[in-house]
């Protein structure tokens, strides 16, 4: 075992954000998930009893009749925005004074670097190449990512929890979200600390061996099935593709009308909010996913052979 | 000084014009003249320092702040109201959003971020030129002989990366609030195009050093340009369209058809000028935003379940309208 290996990667100054970022995830998001929990318990309770519902401040929080409901943004707000300035400062200070930004040599177009990696926030689509070619990876993906984004307040038809921390209201939102946040965050991990020269994977605790040979099988699925000829190739992978989206569509369509609660949300829905969602969440949120497992477990690099593009 | 007022209206009501202004005038000058021979040098200039004690009394400071600054709610709300910088909260908020469990600050965080991120990117711009050979030498003359030009260099640095993961969190926080929901949806997708421009500064920004992890990683990320579909000259349908490595996107991206000259000069400019004013006006688009929707979403009071109003109340709502 060679943790210094680890060490090198972890403790080197432009990665010092990713091993930060493996802290303030889960950190906001028990900050997040507590209080959605208290919210929820007091959702609960007020269910139950429907007198005080009526009465009830409905926050978790301490509140009295006389106390206002509006305070000053000066000093109130104010003092806690400086303050806060003064913490970013100062951890910017001291970050800055501790750690040095790198510098590597003068830039060489003859001389490559290996392994040569993208800033770690777009560690992410770098892995995605080794799951798709790179104008999925590279160029469709993010513009689905941006515009998924984008289309997510349209689509979700839930009324419920504006404006307050909650899982029970909105458990398919948020679960979506976090799913694609969870893998984003999980290729960069992977990008990061996996990855070796030649982009090879190499677990943590294995040193990086630069002359390691990969015999990389790459299979395609249209010759798996001994289809070797175009168009059949084509067509048959049309159908796979095709068929992937129809049940990726059934299991997100259970998930999403999985409780009577979820199934009046559902009624909500129009008929375009649904098809939009399950389009993102099947070409984002399972695609990826799906890709990577047949890539990584079975071996299988293309789906979809055309003489144009392959997927 | 106050109580000559009402002695100067009162003579003007009685003479003649000219008499009334020319005897005020001897009057004023003979009760200056009054209060200097009762006071002492002495007096006065103890005076005059304990008028600094209170700044806000004096004509300067009141020339610059307009309202006083006392702990009445009137005067609290006129300075937030009144300040250019601090107009863009409102003068009261909800008790609960000053919490920071509710919104973690990240979006101020990131905002702050950003200011630190233009001063310190001005300040590096007087020692940086985009020159392929030039570029690298001026680093190495920050880091070594400009004073605090190493720190200088690593705050803008360690900074930019704050602001990216500060900008996730937020977005984190505004779905876990369900803030992004009606009336919010135009913001939240304002907000989409700033994290795009957040990446893209930083993106740009990397390959200014011109050493070989920004030259690299600049041409991995150019690279995938290519197959832009229709596009680019690798894309489906690429060639098909009549695209060559000299005509693509990667090519406009670059200025060329590898990561030389013409692409340091087009990230600088991308980097210092272009994404920072589009990122400045949709930040304002995103703070105006944020106060005519409303205002932060909450914390609000909890919805229950059984009170969702059914679909067809909300048609028949609008209908009314
Ligand atoms: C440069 C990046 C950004 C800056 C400087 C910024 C700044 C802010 C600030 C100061 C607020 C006030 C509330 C708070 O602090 O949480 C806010 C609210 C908001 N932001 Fe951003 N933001 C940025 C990026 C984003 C992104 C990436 C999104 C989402 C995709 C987003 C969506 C929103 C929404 C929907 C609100 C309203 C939240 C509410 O009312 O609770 N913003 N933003």
């Amino acid at each position: 075992m060679d943790w210094g290996q680890l060490w090198t990667i972890a403790s080197a100054p432009d990665n010092v954000p990713i091993v930060a970022l493996l802290f303030l995830v889960p950190f906001f998001t028990w900050l997040g998930f507590r209080q959605a929990r208290a919210n929820d318990r007091l959702a609960e309770t007020l269910e139950g009893d429907t007198a005080l519902a009526k009465t009830h401040h409905r926050k978790t929080w301490p509140w009295k009749p006389h106390w206002t409901k509006e305070v000053h943004v000066w000093p109130f707000l104010l003092r806690v925005e400086f303050l806060a300035t003064i913490i970013v400062t100062v951890l910017l200070f001291v970050w800055s004074i501790t750690l040095n930004a790198p510098l590597e040599e003068p830039s060489n177009p003859n001389l490559t670097m290996n392994p040569s990696k993208a800033p770690w926030y777009f560690l992410g689509l770098q892995e995605m190449l080794v799951y798709f070619d790179p104008w999925i990876a590279g160029v469709v993906m993010p513009t689905l990512i941006i515009i998924g984004l984008m289309a997510f307040p349209y689509v979700d038809s839930n009324p419920l929890g504006v404006g307050y921390y909650t899982w029970k209201q909105r458990k398919v939102a948020v679960s979506a979200f976090c799913w694609g946040f969870l893998m984003w965050i999980a290729l960069i991990f992977i990008g990061t600390f996996i990855r070796g020269p030649g982009w090879v994977w190499f677990w943590p605790g294995t040193t990086w061996d630069h002359n390691a040979a990969v015999y990389e099988v790459n299979r395609d699925l249209p010759v798996l099935f001994g289809i070797k000829t175009q168009p059949w190739q084509a067509v048959f992978g049309l159908v796979v593709v095709g068929a992937f989206y129809v049940i990726a569509g059934l299991v997100i369509h259970l998930v999403i009308t999985w409780s009577k609660f979820e199934k009046k949300i559902f009624e909500r829905t129009t008929m375009l909010q649904y098809l939009v969602f399950q389009f993102f969440a099947i070409s984002i949120l399972l695609s990826m996913p799906v890709k990577l497992l047949i890539r990584q477990v079975f071996r299988i690099k293309y789906v979809l052979l055309t003489p144009w593009f392959n997927i | 000084m106050e109580s000559d007022k009402p002695a100067k209206t009162e003579s003007k009501a009685t003479g003649s014009e000219l008499e009334v202004v020319g005897s005020g005038f001897k009057a004023n000058i003979k009760d200056e003249l009054d209060l200097l021979k009762k006071k002492s040098s002495k007096e006065n200039i103890r005076e005059e320092l304990e008028n600094l004690k209170d700044p806000t009394r004096t004509q300067i400071y009141k020339s610059i702040f307009r309202v006083k600054h006392e702990p009445t709610p009137r005067s609290r709300s006129l300075g937030v109201l009144t300040n250019v910088f601090l107009h863009l909260h409102p003068a009261k908020i909800n008790r609960d959003a000053t919490r920071f469990s509710y919104t973690w600050g990240m979006g101020g965080i990131t905002f702050y971020l950003f200011i630190v991120l233009t001063f310190t990117g001005i300040l590096l711009m007087f020692y940086y030129h985009p020159t392929k050979g030039q570029a690298y030498r001026d680093i190495l003359y920050l880091e070594s002989d400009v004073p605090f030009g190493k720190l200088l260099r690593n705050m803008h640095r360690w900074a930019a990366h704050l602001m990216v993961i500060t900008t996730w969190l937020h977005m984190f926080r505004v779905v876990l609030t369900g803030s992004y929901k009606t009336p919010r949806e135009f913001n939240w997708c304002v907000g989409v195009l700033l994290l795009v421009l957040t990446l893209l500064l930083s993106f740009t920004g990397y390959l200014l050093p011109d050493d070989q992890l920004g030259f690299w990683a600049v041409t991995v990320g150019t690279n995938m340009a290519r197959g832009t579909p229709g596009l680019g000259h690798e894309g489906p349908f690429g060639p098909q369209l009549g695209m060559t490595p000299y005509n693509d996107v990667r090519f406009a991206l670059l200025g060329g058809s590898i990561v030389d000259a013409n692409a340091l000069l087009r990230s600088y400019i991308w980097h210092c000028i272009a994404i920072p004013v589009i990122a400045s006006v949709l930040m304002a688009i995103h703070f105006w935003r944020v106060r005519k929707d409303g205002g932060i979403s909450g914390p609000a009071p909890i919805t229950l379940t059984s009170e969702m109003k059914s679909p067809g109340a909300r048609a028949v709502k609008q209908s009314v309208k």
